[in-house]
């Protein structure tokens, strides 16, 4: 299997505020602090921006973030967006009002309640008519969207901005699922080695090994959040040296990414 | 791009379990669609539901799934030797080299409602037969697919509103061409639920009539239910049939639920997907529209297909037939565009009486039968997200 480049990385999740700041947290040289972060409003219109959803703001905040000061602007790249659950306080407010007696369902909680909305609200507020996706793959939701991610770029040789994200569901969905951090992540991957390219990653799926430990100055409730999967396979790409790392994969099966630096 | 063959698919739709009864009510002009009969909801709109789908048992060894989306995906599944057909291509190819791509834009959504509607009174906690994994999650029905089938390669839910089924064929295409996939099952799957029809009507967007897709007095849409499946492979193990021969897709950039008016999404997807082939326009037989049925869309969307193709390729919508099946239209359509090229049957559209006059394409009511090799399908979703697939007969 072809090599995929790793340009540039957003990241946003409890004190993970950006990728400056989380890499040094995932080597070691600072301390994790535990501070859940707000993701900046999007750059939309004030009446636009109002409407904009919880995870559409954490998926567009750190999309942004991996396209900043780099060789590629949101026209030149199409979108992966992966999410286990969505936007689990619009599902909860539609079964609400769908299940009350009067049945009025708002129609722009209507409209951004689809799985899409995060790929929809970047090509509205960046202009880009680039193409773009958005999957589910419940748990292995990140190895899914990389998948995707990785087979766009490989068969098409385009660069692709993958952003993954899920939030804790309100009650009473959250008894149902165990998410209770939210994190959201941006990863830039180029089918060439851009100036900055930080590493360059070989995808395949297979049988095994079991799945490389969660970085362990991280809080240990991240571990459950869909999304946070990219953290392991970042914090390998961080160092100096080739590694193989093995990520959850859907049924018993798993993803191994084998990393390289790039100088 | 190089062809996938579709050497074998099924659906289960408003027009009938099966591609037979599929395109016998194409032929003989018997839509499907009937005014609003489900339990306890008052809108004054049609609905194209599925026959089948409340009395289908989920098998066994897969009953944590069972919800209504799951039961209609089953119920897709049996149609047309369908697992059958997989059943050999998991032989010949191993089941890890076999991908599945589900198209879905409300998965067990519906299962979830009836949930909420049983929540405890004090506590406001959900009922315990509700497993968040098993319907609600988007992932839920290409979990099930997977596994009804055996398979255990790549697999994915793809939502990405009224494209989903259509751009699961782009996945296909490309985890087929990068080397993960030898094969891939692609589908869709999308179940009639209050939060979709009321969604709907919140927008304005249910006509109180059959939907009637590029007539000047059109209203909107007809919202119906259907699952379709198709394998797709490269030639080889089998030969001759249709083939998916391009893909193209865009985004609008323009708003979350109204189509951009200039139309450029809907063209430059439709060009990618003629670009892909190595096809040029005058080459395409037949365009099956989006074609909802709303206002916007038809007028929009003809406009894209004058400017690109001129007004000498047969175009038309088969929403009038089905209703607008949501997540599923993409391979619902994928499937009648086979069927006509089999048939060499362009279908026209259901409930046209007089064409918009303002429309500048050739927007065909009636059925008529020609040689057909090349057609194209459309499929715009909210988000902006536009997908259009080329099917073909290679030479």
């Amino acid at each position: 299997m072809n090599a995929v480049y790793l340009e540039s990385v957003g990241i946003l999740g409890p004190g993970l505020p950006d990728w400056a700041t989380a890499r040094r947290v995932l080597d070691g040289e600072l301390p994790h602090r535990a501070e859940l972060p707000r993701p900046d409003p999007p750059q939309l219109p004030p009446n636009e921006r109002r409407r904009i959803p919880q995870l559409v703001r954490w998926a567009l905040a750190v999309a942004h973030e991996a396209l900043a000061g780099g060789e590629r602007t949101a026209a030149e790249v199409a979108m992966v967006f992966s999410s286990s659950s969505g936007d689990g306080e619009i599902v909860h407010k539609l079964c609400e009002a769908v299940t009350a007696p009067e049945r009025e369902v708002s129609p722009t909680m209507f409209h951004n309640s689809v799985h899409n909305a995060a790929p929809g609200y970047w090509s509205i507020s960046t202009g880009s008519q680039q193409r773009s996706v958005a999957l589910c793959g419940h748990d292995a939701s990140f190895a899914v969207g990389l998948l995707e991610a990785v087979a766009l770029v490989l068969s098409e040789q385009a660069s692709v901005l993958l952003v993954a994200c899920d939030l804790p569901f309100p009650e009473p969905l959250a008894a149902l699922r165990d998410i209770t951090l939210p994190f959201g992540v941006a990863l830039l991957l180029s089918p060439v080695p851009g100036k900055r390219a930080l590493a360059s990653w070989r995808v395949s799926l297979g049988a095994g090994p079991e799945p490389a430990r969660f970085p362990h100055m991280l809080p240990a409730a991240l571990a459950t959040n869909p999304a946070a999967q990219a953290l392991p396979l970042l914090a390998a790409s961080r160092g100096g040296t080739a590694q193989t790392v093995s990520i959850v994969y859907v049924g018993d099966r798993h993803m191994t990414v084998e990393t390289s630096p790039c100088r | 791009m190089r062809p996938l063959l579709m050497t074998q698919f099924s659906t289960a739709n408003p027009l009938g379990l099966g591609r037979a009864a599929t395109l016998a009510a194409l032929r003989e002009r018997r839509g499907g669609l009937r005014a609003m009969d489900l339990d306890g909801v008052a809108l004054d709109t049609w609905i194209g539901r599925v026959a089948g789908v409340e009395e289908e048992q989920v098998l066994a060894r897969l009953a944590e799934f069972d919800c209504r989306n799951n039961r209609l995906a089953q119920l897709g599944l049996r149609q047309d030797s369908f697992d059958a057909a997989v059943a050999q291509a998991r032989a010949h190819y191993g089941p890890e080299r076999i991908a599945v791509l589900v198209g879905t834009s409300t998965s067990g959504m519906e299962h979830c409602e009836r949930a909420y509607r049983q929540r405890d009174p004090h506590s406001g906690a959900l009922p315990g037969w509700f497993k968040e994994r098993y319907s609600l999650n988007l992932f839920s029905v290409a979990d099930f697919v997977q596994r009804y089938l055996g398979l255990s390669g790549p697999a994915a839910s793809i939502s990405t509103a009224c494209s989903s089924s259509a751009k699961v064929f782009a996945s296909a295409a490309r985890m087929i061409e990068a080397g993960y996939a030898d094969a891939a099952v692609v589908g869709g799957v999308d179940s009639l639920c209050l939060t979709t029809l009321y969604g709907f009507d919140s927008l304005d967007l249910l006509s109180r009539l059959p939907c009637r897709p590029c007539d000047a007095g059109r209203d909107g849409i007809s919202i119906g239910e259907a699952a379709g499946f198709a394998l797709l492979e490269r030639p080889g193990r089998e030969e001759g049939g249709v083939a998916l021969l391009g893909y193209g897709e865009s985004s609008d950039a323009f708003h979350m639920s109204s189509p951009d008016p200039s139309g450029d999404g809907a063209y430059a997807a439709m060009q990618f997907a003629l670009q892909r082939a190595g096809i040029a326009p005058g080459d395409v037989h037949y365009i099956n529209m989006h074609g909802t049925g709303t206002p916007a869309n038809d007028r929009i969307e003809d406009r894209a297909i004058f400017r690109l193709f001129g007004a000498s390729v047969p175009c038309s919508s088969t929403k009038g037939w089905t209703g607008h099946t949501l997540g599923a239209a993409g391979i619902v359509e994928a499937i009648i565009c086979a069927l006509c090229l089999e048939a060499r049957l362009v279908p026209g559209t259901l409930n046209l009486d007089r064409i918009d006059p303002a429309f500048a394409s050739c927007v065909t009511a009636a059925a008529e039968t020609r040689d057909l090799r090349y057609v194209l399908s459309n499929s715009f979703g909210f988000g902006g997200s536009n997908c259009s697939l080329l099917f073909g007969r290679p030479a």
